[in-house]
């Protein structure tokens, strides 16, 4: 008796279909198409007037917090070179997605990014999980994907992802300076590792022990991101007797480690991968835990001589050129944000794309951008050359260690360079650090 | 009749869906494929909430089942895309009985509570034996669009054809479903228990059934949904995702299969279409970031309180029809709320 309601009922349904997806078509095409323009429009997202690049970045989520304040940075340094001329006469439009460090999320970004937004690029996509999930269609769409921001040793692939660049020191490098400088100042100490098990945390532990002897090691204790009690691990650490503790862990889990040992009265020396140990990022998430808790800490108090590294000038420099550059760029453009880690971390990638897009040439073509970055790129702010060559695709080659004092980065002794394999030596840089230019601009 | 109603409907759906795939670009193409995976996994909910009368809140983990499946019977047996799918919803289906049998007992909040908990937990087994299951970064699963369509042909579009395809498929067995002996079963189950056990249907084993179905269009969803992102990872099936596919069953009208469409529409092209405004009009990426989880709460009240059937009972009252049953899927939220045993609101009563 109800058939004909039924049949109507899906036949609202088919209709719905049609007038959803209709819709969705026309919004679609009241989107700016910019593959067709003025005649200097010399590839997908150059217009005569626009260079229009894209980005996945966790704006919202877990991996919010410290990282978001990145591609915000970035586009700072692009409206300030915006407002000096741009990149040929050309300004940058950079459109980051939210992907909530969710690897679908990403994968969907980026479609939309390349096949909608026509994006010349995919610039700094944030997260070595995120970034893996949408590589190989970042690749076969032939579309450069510069300055991945993760230290991962896997964007260093040109045979399979000809078209991906790393940036940032990457963590098996990063792993054997702290190894090496681990070696001399703490021979015959007890050593435990203490590390996220993915990618990141097993890449630097690769470095290390490339540099640490194996009889050295008493403990190895892995902890995954979504799991917030590291109890177990702090407490096999401590029972192993290590006297001091190495570790690659995000901000979050350095904060969970230092307040659980401090829990149970074990206070090694801790010796921390750069990502994990912004020191404003750090100390502001040991008093949250603490409040949490219900406890008060000085987040500054427990952060001092943790010992870490920097590929960057350190933020308390403000004699340095980049720094008093960076500042300046953040005073103007991105105020409301702190100036930190994260915000230098934008700027100087975002001054490295600036870099490539001057060097791909006055018209160029998606090609153009990776052969020029193929043929190397001049060292910018970092403290020690790029790696870039057609065989090598991976960044920074080198950092300084540090220790932090009073809630800030402060280098100790010189830089020091290696190379991505078992047996390359840690050297001391011989090369100088460049100063930034005067306009600002590369 | 009916079925060749139901599956005319489709085919005209199916026409109007190629044409779209044709005439719009890649990205809406790949919009389409994502909106059929929510279209599969809310009507598997919405008949398991509007006919059944059971709630589940852990969807998303049938989800994850099935996609998981999908990449490692490629990854290791090397199947083919046509086979990924229905073993992928079969192996979710097993989960859905084990599950199912339990949550029999459970009724109300604690089966909520119950299937919450599967939510939570099982997308940490991905971290646990990151052996097997890829850790935090998953595994990869390659699609390729048959090279009979040449080599030009979008890889988008195929994308969109087969899971749209799946869809229509989908809706036509789960129509045909609950129109059947047992979608009328469901709905003597879900209006009053004792009365269907009295009549002679067996309730336990309806529940479980119920049960069952919706984690196998979950795990074909978990499958759809692997291969629309050519991957597979834990960060997918958050818990967030199983209140999602929840909230829009809710939006789109409990136990309407059409209302599946309307809620997988919400969930697909409103956060895109609203970020989009949002950064379009110079806001802050932080403030920018944050507004399409706020319009999705705006669209949710408003919903609620303008169409409380959600919108395909909106749309029917607009349209003037009247709901298809006379229980109708409008008492369906009412079956839930009295699904607590009527004991404990006196002893709360009392005291």
């Amino acid at each position: 008796m109800n058939k004909p309601h039924r049949v109507r009922a899906f036949a609202i349904a088919a209709a719905a279909v049609a007038a959803a997806m209709i819709a969705a078509g026309c919004s679609s095409s009241s989107s700016p198409s910019s593959s067709s323009g003025a005649a200097t429009a010399s590839a997908p997202g150059i217009t005569a007037h626009q260079i229009l690049i894209g980005s996945h970045q966790p704006l919202t989520g877990p991996a919010a917090p410290g990282y978001s304040e990145i591609a915000p940075a970035s586009n700072a340094y692009f409206q300030y070179v915006n407002a000096h001329g741009g990149i040929y006469g050309r300004k940058i439009k950079y459109t980051y997605l939210d992907d909530g460090y969710d690897p679908s999320k990403t994968v969907s970004d980026v479609h939309q990014l390349i096949l909608q937004d026509n994006v010349y690029a995919i610039f700094d996509g944030l997260g070595t999980p995120t970034h893996l999930a949408a590589v190989s269609f970042i690749n076969s769409s032939k579309v450069p994907d510069v300055f991945v921001a993760s230290g991962c040793d896997c964007w260093n692939n040109p045979s399979k992802y000809p078209e991906t660049f790393g940036w940032q020191l990457d963590y098996i490098r990063e792993g054997k300076i702290l190894g090496a400088y681990i070696k001399k100042h703490f021979a015959g100490k007890k050593i435990g590792y203490f590390y996220q098990n993915d990618e990141f945390g097993q890449d630097g532990v690769k470095g290390l022990d490339y540099e640490i002897p194996s009889s050295q090691v008493v403990s190895r204790q892995t902890y995954v991101p979504t799991n917030v009690n590291v109890g177990p691990a702090v407490a096999a650490l401590k029972a192993s007797g290590a006297q001091v503790v190495v570790s690659f862990a995000i901000p979050a889990f350095n904060a969970l480690f230092k307040l659980t040992s401090l829990k149970l009265g074990f206070s090694p020396t801790l010796v921390a991968s750069n990502v994990g140990t912004d020191p404003l990022t750090l100390g502001g998430l040991l008093e949250a835990y603490a409040k949490q808790a219900g406890a008060t800490v000085n987040g500054n108090q427990l952060t001092n001589g943790i010992i870490t590294d920097g590929y960057l000038p350190t933020l308390g420099n403000t004699g340095n050129s980049w720094i008093a550059l960076f500042k300046k760029v953040h005073d103007t453009y991105d105020a409301k944000a702190p100036f930190d880690g994260n915000v230098l971390y934008g700027m100087a990638v975002g001054y490295t794309f600036v870099q490539a897009m001057m060097k791909a040439g006055k018209n160029p073509t998606r090609a153009d951008l990776v052969k020029a970055i193929n043929a190397g790129l001049p060292q910018g702010p970092a403290v020690a050359p790029y790696a870039y060559s057609s065989s090598d695709h991976s960044g920074v080659t080198g950092a300084y260690i540090g220790t932090i004092m009073n809630g800030a980065l402060v280098q100790q002794g010189p830089v020091y360079v290696t190379d991505t394999s078992p047996t390359g030596p840690v050297t001391t840089y011989a090369g100088s650090e460049q100063a930034a230019p005067a306009t600002g601009m590369p | 009749m009916t079925l060749a109603r139901h599956v005319g409907a489709a085919i005209a759906a199916a026409a109007v869906i190629w044409a779209l795939s044709v005439a719009l670009n890649s990205f809406r193409d790949y919009q389409i494929a994502d909106i059929a995976v929510y279209v599969v996994a809310i009507a598997g909910l919405t008949v398991l909430i509007g006919l059944s009368g059971q709630i589940s809140l852990g969807n998303g983990a049938f989800m994850a089942i099935g996609a998981y499946a999908t990449a490692l019977l490629q990854m290791h047996l090397g199947w083919p895309l046509w086979a990924l799918f229905p073993a992928s919803a079969a192996i979710a289906a097993v989960a859905g009985v084990a599950v199912g049998a339990a949550a029999a007992r459970l009724h109300g909040p604690y089966l909520a509570g119950a299937t919450l908990l599967l939510a939570v937990a099982l997308p940490s087994f991905a971290t646990q034996f990151p052996g097997v299951f890829g850790g935090d970064q998953g595994l990869p699963v390659t699609v390729t669009a048959p090279a009979a369509l040449g080599a030009t042909f979008p890889p988008t579009r195929w994308l969109a054809w087969v899971n749209a395809g799946i869809a229509l498929i989908v809706l036509v067995l789960l129509a045909n479903l609950a129109r059947s002996r047992v979608g009328r079963s469901w709905r003597a189950i879900r209006d009053d228990e004792a009365a269907a056990a009295l009549a002679g249907l067996n309730v336990a084993r309806l529940r479980v059934l119920a049960f069952v179905v919706s984690a196998a269009c979950a795990g074909l969803a978990g499958s759809m949904l692997a291969v629309y992102a050519s991957q597979v990872s834990p960060g997918s099936f958050t818990v967030t995702l199983s209140i999602a596919l929840l909230t829009g069953a809710v939006i789109g009208g409990l136990g309407s299969l059409a209302g599946a469409l309307w809620g997988s529409l919400v969930i697909v092209l409103v956060p895109t279409y609203v970020m989009d405004v949002a950064t379009s009009h110079g806001l802050s990426s932080t403030v920018a970031a944050n507004i399409p989880v706020a319009a999705y709460g705006v669209v949710l009240i408003a919903v609620m309180l303008l169409f409380p059937a959600g919108i395909q009972g909106g749309v029917r009252r607009f349209f003037g029809l009247t709901p298809p049953t006379a229980a109708g899927p409008f008492a369906r939220l009412n079956s839930l709320r009295r699904r607590p045993p009527a004991s404990e609101h006196q002893e709360e009563g009392t005291t």
